[in-house]
């Protein structure tokens, strides 16, 4: 199934084709096929040991396509993928590392030359600019830990930011943050969407509707929904979407 | 004190505190924020079979016991980065069987009299001006390193996953750093001992983390508590006349409680 709704003259940012992959012998994903757009806001949902952290981390090339093939601006994966950036699902992992925000922010940095002495002055400086834009720059010399769990999640994609790319991954941006910072990170995904494609893996249904506009599901096979013109269907502010709920109204729709 | 610095081998003892403190800061904040104490206390054990090697075979110790130690590094890493399930089975067995070898060639060695002790508890008082020549270029090169690949030292410590994403070698810093411990545990042995390496490598290190906000400040920080510790611990050990490495790691220790204290009552 393939999605190309009101996209005919955007640009395909990621070109999915006939992948499947598999950890030794168990098929994890099967036959993948998936255009993502240029602008796109695409959530990718299902359950857990669906398949959704694995097609991510093929994007990424932490995993090798063992068949079929993914596309970046119609050229084949390389092994630095400058273009994309990435947010990892577990950032409250070494929180007692001693480190400031500015240098988390300044390991966006892509390798493409020889080891470095130290910081330069242009490096830290658009770090600040990156933290500027997630709101953090007030809080560049402070060390990581000291941080709340929102804040260290937009650290986290200010780092992702830092390379300047053209997509946005993240793998449950939202998990394990209070009602109050997951509504802050949407926001600001919300508007680096105005610039970067940006695909988020997510339970958090409720407020993925409010912000995607595509909906992929993942449990081996992948299904997807464009849920742009459908938003006012239904009340978005409700808390208590299920993703049962999820799938029977998107099986309504007419994709 | 003052009139103690008057001999050589109390100077000497003092250089080789201050190198070694030093040493132990910087290379301690890599192992304690990497999760590695027990791969670097498994191979500081290890590296007594490169004592005996050494011994038996007549070759100088620090030589000796320098490659039998980044040969059991080059080992755990080997072992960390393939066998990752069975990571603690293998450090308890080159641990073990490192320090059998070291026992066994020692006792095959004719004519020597073994003093395992001074291996186990330090000889700082028997520094020679060879030992500070040694120690003293392993300081250099480690300093040296450090420096040159701060940035994906840093980011491989951090997040590793991350750091490969971005291009940096993960592997190779890796075990770069374990080299660099083992290399570390090798002259901390000769001042500490080996079973008191692993706090000399932790506790001030325990201290500066609380402290710094930053890896860099934590090895200059934890370079100078050590160094505090080890010279009250030697002037502890000069005046009651105890065994050096004892007194270093029971004032660090004392240090600790005390620090630990405040934090508390803070």
């Amino acid at each position: 199934m393939q999605l190309q709704i009101n996209n005919n003259f955007a640009q395909t940012v990621i070109e999915i084709e006939n992948l499947s992959f598999s950890y030794d012998k168990d098929l994890v994903l099967e036959d993948i096929n998936l255009k993502v757009f240029d602008k796109d806001f695409l959530a990718i949902i299902g359950p857990n040991g669906g398949g959704k952290s694995t097609l991510i981390k093929l994007i990424l090339g932490i995993n090798k396509v063992n068949k079929g093939s993914i596309k970046f601006f119609d050229t084949p994966l390389g092994k630095k993928n400058l273009d994309i950036g990435y947010v990892p699902q577990n950032t409250n992992v070494n929180i007692n590392f001693p480190i400031k925000v500015v240098e988390v922010v300044l390991m966006g940095h892509k390798k493409n030359k020889t080891p470095l002495f130290g910081y330069k002055k242009e490096e830290i400086n658009h770090a600040i600019d990156v933290l500027k834009q997630v709101k953090m720059q007030e809080y560049a010399n402070s060390k990581i830990g000291s941080l709340s769990g929102g804040q260290r999640q937009r650290v986290m994609i200010a780092r992702a930011l830092y390379s300047n790319p053209k997509i946005l991954l993240l793998d449950e941006p939202t998990s394990n943050i209070d009602a109050d910072g997951q509504s802050h990170i949407y926001e600001l995904l919300k508007n680096l969407n105005k610039k970067v494609t940006i695909v988020v893996i997510s339970h958090d249904l409720s407020i993925i509707l409010d912000y995607a506009t595509k909906v992929a599901y993942i449990n081996k096979k992948l299904s997807s929904h464009d849920v742009s013109g459908m938003r006012k269907d239904f009340a978005t502010k409700n808390k208590h979407i299920c993703e049962v709920e999820l799938l029977e109204m998107l099986g309504k729709c007419k994709c | 004190m003052l009139e103690a610095l008057s001999y050589d081998f109390m100077q000497n003892a003092l250089i080789a505190g201050i190198i070694v403190s030093f040493l132990s800061g910087i290379i301690g904040s890599l192992i304690v924020v990497n999760r590695m104490v027990f791969l670097a206390g498994g191979i500081a054990h290890a590296s007594y079979g490169g004592i005996g090697i050494a011994i038996f075979s007549g070759i100088p110790i620090f030589l000796g016991t320098s490659v039998f130690a980044i040969i059991a590094a080059l080992f755990m890493a080997f072992i960390t980065m393939n066998k990752r399930e069975s990571i603690d089975v293998f450090v308890g067995l080159v641990w073990a069987v490192g320090m059998a070898i070291g026992i066994i060639l020692i006792d095959l060695t004719p004519g020597y009299n073994a003093d395992l002790m001074s291996y186990l508890f330090g000889s700082i008082l028997a520094v020679n001006d060879n030992d500070l020549y040694f120690m003293g270029s392993l300081f250099v090169i480690i300093l040296f390193v450090i420096t040159f690949w701060y940035r994906d030292i840093l980011a491989v410590s951090y997040d590793s996953e991350y750091a490969a994403l971005s291009g940096t070698n993960v592997k190779f810093f890796y075990t770069l750093i374990l080299v660099l411990s083992a290399m570390t545990g090798v002259i901390a042995i000769k001042v500490v001992g080996l079973i008191l390496v692993i706090a000399l490598l932790t506790i001030p290190i325990y201290i500066a983390q609380n402290i710094s906000s930053s890896l860099y400040s934590m090895m200059i920080t934890s370079g100078f508590i050590a160094t505090a510790f080890t010279i009250v611990g030697l002037w502890i050990s000069y005046s009651f006349n105890l065994t050096s490495g004892a007194c270093i790691i029971l004032v660090s220790a004392l240090s600790l409680m005390i620090f630990m204290l405040y934090l508390k009552l803070k």
